[in-house]
């Protein structure tokens, strides 16, 4: 019982790298045998679209999310980044891997770094000067609101903070593309209110497309252009859902008709799942 | 409150612990070849500190303790660096080191002396190999330990083999080391002065095994004092050193406030 209902993306405008999924399935193999995780996804996410990927828990959506940033290499199928194909046999495609930025649940900064350190470490890497790193740093905390925390420790910051750094790494190499794995689901409902609130800021800002993994529906709502339901293992592609409420959103879009009608809908499609 | 209970209290359990002595052997009429009473011992000590021979002895045994930790760290840390991240290695020669490690190493002593003469050399070899086991482990131990995000992050940005280990393992294992340095500095110290009982003229081990020979029990007891003095210098050096070089960890903040 798969009702795959498309919606055509009305959208503006924009900058920015799309991806193109094709034909992913991801089997692991376990003590018990083979499991399926994922099947059959197919997607075309457009440049500059914002992309919310929601599903109950164990269905794939973080394993999705991982194939698009080439940390796993997916069973079968294949994807394109910007029109680079992510994979070259078994190596990874430089080209393909460095229009990605990503951000994981965990703010995962590196303890022994200053946040500017952190922040500016992608830029270390690619060989850029100690100058233009710190310019660059100052900017991105700058963009995501923790301007004068530069020099502290990452411990000396709150969770939210320290996620809002973890955001400024993700975009320090300027990517095409972000994709964030429930970077928001360890934060007290306030601050998550205020993140998603920034995260639209930042990515109407940027340009960039973003990818973003969440259990929460009113989360997804808020902020996807399109938001793609998947379906309990082996997770399949559900519900494809073309979220048409204008931007910028405000806190109390959460209480229009409109929204609470995408929401409730999205609500009963998760419930007939169990 | 609890930041003057240990600047008050230890100083304050030390006397009572030598007030205690002191009693035992008035009560018990304990006799001094036995265990001298602490005023003895300290006139002792004072005349060992009042003949420079001494300063040359304690020198030689902090020169040895000294190199063959640093050794021990050098080879430590780059051994367990490799073991740690070749898998197939470390597998491979797991058994042999756990066989050496189990071995009781003042069992070579003879054989190092066969080696490295009567001299400081072979001491400086004892102290390097009982160092240098708790430094590799400790390392191998760190490497492992990097948190999976933060490989997650380094595999995100397209970090070298090389980027990797200088910018997340090294850092990551760095606390482990320490804690392998702070066990290493005491067994350096013990290797050195158990090569010095053994074979040569110089150093603390030699002066205790020399006032053992001279029956001059209040002489062995501040030799045993210096070396106290000694390892407690040298272990305190080394936890200083994770005040200085790992500024950001728990470990540290904890003991700030």
């Amino acid at each position: 019982m798969n009702t795959m209902k498309t919606t055509s993306a009305d959208l503006a405008p924009h900058v920015g790298a799309g991806i193109s999924l094709k034909e992913i399935e991801q089997r692991f193999s376990t003590p018990d045998g083979e499991i399926i995780a994922l099947t059959e996804v197919n997607l075309e996410i457009a440049a500059g679209e914002f992309l919310v990927i929601l599903g109950p828990s164990g269905c794939g959506k973080t394993t999705l999310l991982r194939i698009i940033a080439g940390l796993l290499k997916s069973t079968e199928g294949s994807v394109t980044v910007g029109g680079e194909p992510l994979w070259n046999g078994g190596t990874r495609n430089d080209t393909a891997v460095g229009n990605l930025g990503v951000v994981f649940q965990d703010a995962n900064l590196f303890p022994w770094m200053s946040i500017e350190d952190n922040i500016a470490l992608p830029l270390k890497l690619t060989g850029v000067d100690r100058a233009t790193r710190r310019r660059r740093a100052g900017e991105l905390c700058e963009l995501v609101g923790i301007s004068g925390f530069e020099k502290r420790w990452p411990k000396e910051l709150s969770g939210g903070m320290r996620q809002r750094a973890a955001i400024a790494r993700a975009l320090s190499r300027d990517p095409q593309i972000l994709l964030m794995d429930e970077p928001f689901g360890a934060l007290d409902a306030m601050t998550r209110d205020q993140m998603n609130l920034e995260l639209q800021r930042i990515w109407m800002e940027s340009g960039c497309t973003i990818v973003l993994v969440t259990h929460s529906i009113r989360e997804a709502v808020f902020l996807a252009d399109r938001l793609l339901l998947l379906s309990p293992r082996p997770g399949r592609m559900d519900t494809l859902e073309t979220i048409k409420i204008a931007r910028p959103r405000d806190i109390y879009v959460q209480t229009d008709p409109k929204f609470q009608s995408y929401e409730i809908e999205m609500r009963r499609r998760l419930d007939s799942f169990s | 409150m609890q930041k003057y209970s240990s600047l008050i209290a230890t100083p304050l359990i030390l006397v009572a612990l030598v007030l205690l002595w002191d009693a035992y052997i008035r009560v018990f009429d304990v006799s001094p070849f036995i265990l001298p009473p602490p005023g003895s011992v300290w006139e002792a000590t004072k005349d060992l500190l009042a003949d420079s021979g001494t300063f040359g002895h304690i020198w030689v045994t902090f020169v040895e303790t000294v190199v063959g930790f640093l050794i021990a760290v050098v080879v430590g840390v780059v051994l367990g660096g490799i073991l740690g991240k070749v898998r197939w290695l470390e597998q491979t020669l797991s058994p042999l080191i756990v066989g050496l490690q189990v071995m009781p190493k003042v069992a070579l002593i003879p054989l190092f002396i066969v080696w490295f003469g009567f001299g400081m050399t072979s001491k400086i070899v004892l102290a390097a190999v009982l160092a240098f086991f708790p430094i590799m482990t400790n390392t191998i131990l760190g490497i492992k330990s990097v948190d999976r995000g933060h490989r997650d992050v380094m595999l995100s940005l397209n970090a070298s083999r090389w980027q990797t280990f200088r910018d997340v393992e090294l850092p990551s294992a760095l606390p482990f080391i320490l804690t392998g340095m702070e066990v290493g500095i005491v067994l350096a110290t013990i290797g050195a002065i158990v090569g010095e009982y053994l074979g040569g003229n110089d150093g603390l081990g030699y002066m205790a095994i020399a006032t053992l020979n001279a029956f001059d029990v209040d002489a062995m007891f501040g030799v045993i004092l210096l070396m106290t003095v000694l390892g407690l210098v040298l272990y305190f050096a080394v936890v200083g050193i994770r005040r200085f070089v790992t500024p950001w960890h728990e470990a540290v903040t904890r003991d700030k406030e």
